[in-house]
């Protein structure tokens, strides 16, 4: 590591001021300061300084979508020996089919996404900003295995510019970038990001008898059976929830495990990064929204028959809350906020998945709709507490 | 070089004072007609026809009109316009008008042309204002048109409706993008269009 930090000084000088590389010097800083921590401090006047700073709060988010990442990849090779009738189960050969299958829309995400990061902040004058290591992870986590490369680098282009870099880059967003890019390919691209064919990796192999590639929200949305629906594995075989919450069903390759999930929040919890407020109002907002749907349960919308247990369970539902909802640019900022937000959030998403039968999962839109909304809370939050106040001392007068 | 001023009347909409990204006027049908070509160029040559003919009627009317009714006056002309258009489309173009829809009556209300009425028509001389009629309905429609060939091209692999992405494109997995058919990409496209623009003219900048 020493060898390497004195070749790296070495190089300095020719990106300092005057130096022969300085229109790269942004690049140079985003290189150093993601290996060396820098040792430049303030020169003037007295400085407070948390010893957490945007890197490490990005690194911590990525470790805690780690066990989702690995649980998803593992499961995108176990539903493919599903769907072909592979008897090779073993760990090791699971996983690194999945790694093989995911790994491309890992690599565009990153590539394209902070291929355009560096190069507006080359234009700006600007130092690169690290806000792109989350969303580089999180966009290939929610799209389904089969998402053609070529898409989900169009679709991250769109959202890094038109979500955040025209609003000044990292921190000024007020849409989820992630989302942003699903919304984008689902809207863009439907048949690639919906339906039986894209969740589950085929490979070249032909599939087994009775294969279906629905997820189960697929399968409740196309439902025609009135009453309870059987969910069915990509097998054929049931599925119940316990299922459910492990993950070992087909859907976007992160956000199937409820169980890796609740592992990452953990740790975004224990490290204050998330907002338990948003979290725990998010999920009281579903719980509440699908026992109403599930008490008010009619045939014409067969998702309201699924049990508020399994609903929190089901789809991207929990990984949206988790990860999405918390986000702490586009979320609110008052306390008070946080819980109005995150409740909204839940509700909806149950509301769209059970009533409008267009999409079969609501967590994506939700969250997008509240990060619309998040500002206008926060100021209605500030002005009620204003109101409040003034009339307080006006009666003390 | 200095143009002529009656030049300059007709040229400055294209581009400097542009009614759709400088003054940022008529948006709505923007967003609602340009998803393919064809709709797109026949609204351009509706809106410049009713809006150079009602700018050379209102003109000729200008010491005639009393102030405290000429917005009846002008929406009346310009009514009058836009149902020989609409019956003239009908009559030679009638599929087209049928995809322009409810947007050919609606250009009564379009603010371009009331805005013009307003601000140049009843002050100018008919000749002038015939040229300025002319001028802002093609910057109109200069948008309009790249708009509508970025939306048709992405959005249906089509320009005028004939195909012009190869088929081995197809093949090859190449999907036409859904949402460019969707208003909300015209909204960023004319905000594309905006940004190239702005950059070109440093003066236009806020």
């Amino acid at each position: 590591m020493s060898k390497l930090k004195e070749k790296i000084d070495s190089l300095k000088p020719k990106f300092e001021k005057g130096g022969k590389l300085y229109p790269l010097h942004s690049v140079f800083d985003g290189f150093y300061t993601f290996l060396f921590t820098p040792n430049e401090t303030s020169r003037s006047g007295v400085h407070i300084h948390d010893a957490n700073d945007a890197k490490r709060t990005m690194i911590t988010v990525i470790v805690a979508l780690l066990p989702c990442m690995l649980f998803g990849m593992w499961n995108v090779g176990y539903q493919h020996a599903l769907a072909t009738g592979d008897a090779d189960h073993s760990l090791f050969h699971l996983f690194f089919y999945g790694l093989w299958a995911v790994l491309p829309q890992i690599v565009t995400a990153y590539v394209v996404g902070l291929g355009i990061e560096f190069i507006v902040a080359q234009m700006r004058g600007h130092e690169i900003q690290e806000g792109f290591l989350v969303s580089g992870i999180l966009i290939p986590m929610i799209c389904p295995v089969d998402t053609p490369c070529w898409m989900i680098a169009v679709a991250t282009a769109f959202a890094v510019i038109f979500a955040k870099e025209v609003f000044g880059g990292t921190g000024y967003n007020f849409l989820n970038v992630a989302l942003v890019t699903r919304a984008f390919l689902f809207f863009a691209y439907p048949a690639k990001m919906s339906g039986d064919g894209v969740f589950v990796s085929l490979g070249d192999a032909a599939s087994v008898d009775g294969y279906s590639g629905a997820t189960p929200l697929g399968q409740l949305a196309s439902s025609t059976t009135p009453g309870v629906v059987e969910l069915t594995g990509v097998d054929g075989a049931a599925i119940n929830l316990s299922d459910l919450f492990w993950g070992f069903v087909p859907g976007s390759w992160g956000e199937t495990s409820t169980f890796c999930i609740l592992i990452g929040m953990v740790i975004l919890l224990l490290t204050g990064i998330a907002s338990w407020r948003i979290i725990v109002s998010a999920a009281g907002g579903g719980f509440l929204m699908a026992l109403l749907a599930n008490h008010f349960a009619s045939p014409l919308y067969p998702v309201t028959f699924v049990s508020p247990v399994e609903q929190l369970c089901l789809g991207g539902f929990a990984f949206a809350m988790v990860f999405m909802a918390t986000d702490p640019v586009t979320a609110c900022r008052t306390n008070t906020g946080k819980v109005i937000y995150g409740f909204l959030c839940g509700a909806i998403a149950i509301l769209i998945r059970c009533y409008n039968t267009g999409y079969p999962e609501g967590a994506m839109l939700a969250v997008l709709l509240m990060n619309c909304f998040a500002s206008l809370i926060d100021y209605c939050v500030v002005n009620v507490n204003v109101r409040r106040r003034r009339k307080r001392a006006m009666i003390s007068q | 070089m200095k143009l002529s001023k009656s030049l300059q009347t007709l040229i400055n909409p294209l581009s400097k004072e542009n009614p759709v990204i400088v003054q940022v006027l008529g948006i709505c049908s923007a967003l609602a007609v340009t998803a393919k070509l064809e709709p797109a160029v026949v609204m351009t040559i509706s809106v410049t026809a009713v809006l150079a003919f009602s700018n050379v009627i209102i003109s000729l009317l200008r010491k005639t009109i009393p102030t405290s009714i000429r917005i009846i006056v002008q929406l009346v002309v310009v009514a009058a316009l836009v149902v020989i258009v609409d019956q003239v489309l009908k009559a030679f173009a009638y599929d087209v008008s049928k995809q322009l829809s409810v947007f050919i009556g609606l250009i009564i209300t379009n603010c371009i042309i009331m805005g013009r009425l307003e601000a140049f028509a009843l002050n100018n001389r008919p000749y002038a204002s015939f040229l300025d009629g002319v001028g802002n309905g093609l910057g109109y429609g200069i948008i309009l048109i790249i708009v509508a060939f970025f939306r048709e091209l992405l959005g249906s692999g089509t320009l005028f409706g004939i195909q012009v992405i190869p088929q081995w494109c197809y093949d090859h997995g190449y999907v036409n993008n859904g949402m460019m058919i969707l208003p909300p990409m015209a909204l960023i496209t004319v905000a594309c269009i905006i940004w190239v623009h702005r950059i070109k003219n440093k003066d236009l900048q806020e």
